[in-house]
């Protein structure tokens, strides 16, 4: 769907250009292309972005270097965490090991992966479920809209938290209900957003030449609002990633999300957080250093898309 | 006014109702009954055993007697798992505990923010100014869950001052980190909110005439700009009485307290379905009131506000 209008706004794009009858060596300034320029000039967003991928680069190629498996447990250390677990290269375990004698460093990427797919699938429903929500809700309005709208008001007030510890409980702590749980709570701040951009689209005169050459209402919508939503969309998709991949990390940290063998940042974090008291530092500092450069980075990307795509809002 | 709290309580109602009958259906669907787990019981016990719990009725009677109970007695019936004590008994035991941190950590968060945020942007580009601004980007990133445990290894472990958890009648010492823990966040948050308010209101045209005729500073700042600047503040104030009850579940958690978070979290993993039941409402008609509550503050301080 994302793919299909980005193309098309493409092939809008270099009919256009010809039309102004520039020379071929002058290229159009698009909006894309602007804001392209204005992001680059956002030092802390680029670096963030280069961070990230950084760290989704180290979560690919990481594993090949490790020496230990996530589940495999070093006997020659058990018992002996303490004194002989700490970050060596010479037996392989470069963050240490956590408490049972397993490799903190296959443990932290794997963490690491599932926090960010989590965060990033989660983006991805909501996204769908929200610009589809929003938009038809915005466009056609009346009643239909107060009728959608109210729905959101209603389920966004609800304390989600809750119920979604609920379900962990009842249908089993799965990756497959946390997803689902998150998926159905994420949705509802972007359909608002969505709708409301759509209230300012729908009277502009490039809708009303849609209407007017008799493009079908569901059509127009999908053709001609949601290409122009597309900005605002990625900017709270890039901010909402980090808010998933925190709201994961909280249900993790009491022991709901993620579990063993399998593991998540928060999961770690509420692991190390026990074993602290021992002097195990390494057992919260590695997670947890991961943890905060992967939001510090999500947020001043997101931040520097908006000042890219949105400037008016500042 | 009155149309405007009508309208808001015309959502906060069905909410309610909503979270009630969507938790009580998740209990319903839960494989087994409370009492599948136990020693293989006659079926005349068993039977017995849901008449004492009105488990025998349909399903719908079942939820409609639940829901008056709540509102005509406050009643969250029995607890499953516990045999003598009731859900209310269990309320009754965790909520002064989470209201005595609770109000220590709104108290906290809003004074030291609106404090922090506004002398920020009064004295833009000072020491002052980067320190607010740098702890708002911080606890952007470390959320309570995190901030605990940073907590406990600074002031329990490495400087020995604090107890790192317990409540003990709610003794001072015992009360300190768990209110900063909570409370942490929600100060950057609502610090960043009054700066960049405070920072729009010192631009605005009135405050240069208050300047121009002459005013002293202080005057400015505290007759003129302060009122207007704190109510996108207020605004914020809803999401942080929230942030203060699902924060208890963490506190609890990690501190080990014994507040209403804690009821939470144990009956959520000894499936005491009765109490998780009753808590989950509970809170959650504290957050939808809390919501509420603030809504109609702020269309009453602020009378451009209509929606």
């Amino acid at each position: 769907m994302l793919a299909e209008t980005r193309v098309d706004t493409e092939r809008l794009e270099s009919t256009a250009e010809p039309e102004l009858g520039a020379p071929a060596m002058i290229r159009g300034r698009s909006l894309w292309r602007d804001a392209a320029a204005r992001f680059m000039r956002n030092r802390a967003a680029v670096v963030s972005v280069v961070v990230l991928l950084l760290i989704v680069l180290f979560t690919i190629i990481g594993p090949h270097f490790a020496a230990w498996s996530i589940e495999k447990i070093d006997w020659s250390l058990v018992g002996k965490v303490k004194t002989m677990g700490q970050p060596s290269i010479a037996d392989g375990h470069y963050f240490g090991t956590d408490e049972v004698g397993r490799d903190l460093f296959s443990r932290v990427i794997q963490g690491t992966q599932i926090s960010l797919t989590v965060g990033v699938l989660g983006a991805a429903v909501a996204v769908v479920i929200g610009t589809f929500y929003g938009a038809i809700s915005g466009y056609f309005g009346g009643r239909l809209d107060s009728v959608m709208m109210r729905f959101v008001d209603i389920v966004y007030s609800i304390p989600f938290l809750f119920i979604l510890i609920l379900m962990l409980i009842i249908f089993g702590k799965s990756f497959v209900v946390l997803f689902v749980g998150i998926g159905l709570i994420s949705w509802l701040g972007m359909a608002r957003v969505v709708r409301g951009q759509t209230l300012t689209l729908k009277n502009r005169e490039f809708v009303e030449a849609a209407v007017a050459t008799g493009v079908k209402p569901l059509a127009v919508v999908f053709r001609h609002v949601v290409p122009n939503l597309l900005g605002i969309v990625v900017v709270y998709a890039t901010l909402l990633v980090p808010e998933i991949i925190l709201l994961e990390s909280f249900i993790s940290f009491l022991g709901l999300g993620i579990q063993e063998p399998n593991t998540s940042l928060g999961a770690l974090i509420s692991e190390g957080a026990r074993t602290m008291q021992y002097g195990e530092l390494w057992q919260i500092g590695f997670p947890l250093a991961f943890f905060v450069v992967v939001l510090f980075s999500f947020f001043f990307a997101g931040d520097g898309l908006r000042d890219a795509l949105d400037p008016k809002d500042r | 006014m009155i149309a405007f709290i009508l309208k808001r309580l015309a959502i906060a109602i069905p909410t309610l109702l909503v979270l009630i009958t969507l938790s009580f259906i998740l209990m319903k669907v839960a494989p087994g009954s409370p009492f599948t787990g136990e020693k293989n019981l006659p079926p005349e016990t068993l039977k017995n055993i849901f008449a004492r719990y009105g488990l025998d009725k349909p399903q719908w009677q079942q939820l409609l007697e639940y829901i008056w109970n709540i509102i005509a007695h406050f009643d969250f019936g029995p607890s499953f798992k516990y045999k003598d004590r009731s859900v209310n008994d269990i309320i009754a035991q965790g909520f002064p505990v989470t209201l005595t941190y609770g109000f220590w950590a709104f108290l906290l968060a809003s004074i030291v923010g609106i404090a922090l945020g506004t002398t920020a942007a009064v004295k833009q580009n000072s020491w002052l100014d980067y320190l607010s601004v740098g702890i708002t980007i911080g606890a952007q990133v470390v959320p309570n869950f995190v901030l605990a445990p940073i907590l406990v290894l600074i002031f329990t472990l490495w400087l020995h001052w604090l107890p790192g958890g317990g409540w003990n009648g709610g003794k001072p010492q015992y009360v300190v980190l768990p209110v900063i823990a909570l409370a942490t966040t929600y100060m950057a948050n609502i610090a960043r909110f009054a700066r960049s308010s405070m920072l729009e209101v010192l631009h605005s045209n009135f405050i240069r005439t208050a300047r121009a005729k002459g005013l002293p500073g202080h005057q400015v700042i505290l007759k003129h700009a302060l009122k207007p600047a704190l109510l996108p503040v207020i605004s914020y104030l809803g999401p942080v009485f929230v942030g203060m009850i699902t924060g208890s579940v963490v506190v609890d958690f990690y501190f080990s307290t014994g507040g209403i978070g804690q009821a939470f979290i144990n009956s959520a993993l000894n499936r005491d379905y009765s109490t998780i039941l009753g808590v989950t409402i509970l809170l959650g008609a504290l957050t939808i009131a809390g919501n509420l509550v603030v809504d109609v503050l702020y269309a009453w301080i602020d009378p451009k506000i209509r929606y």
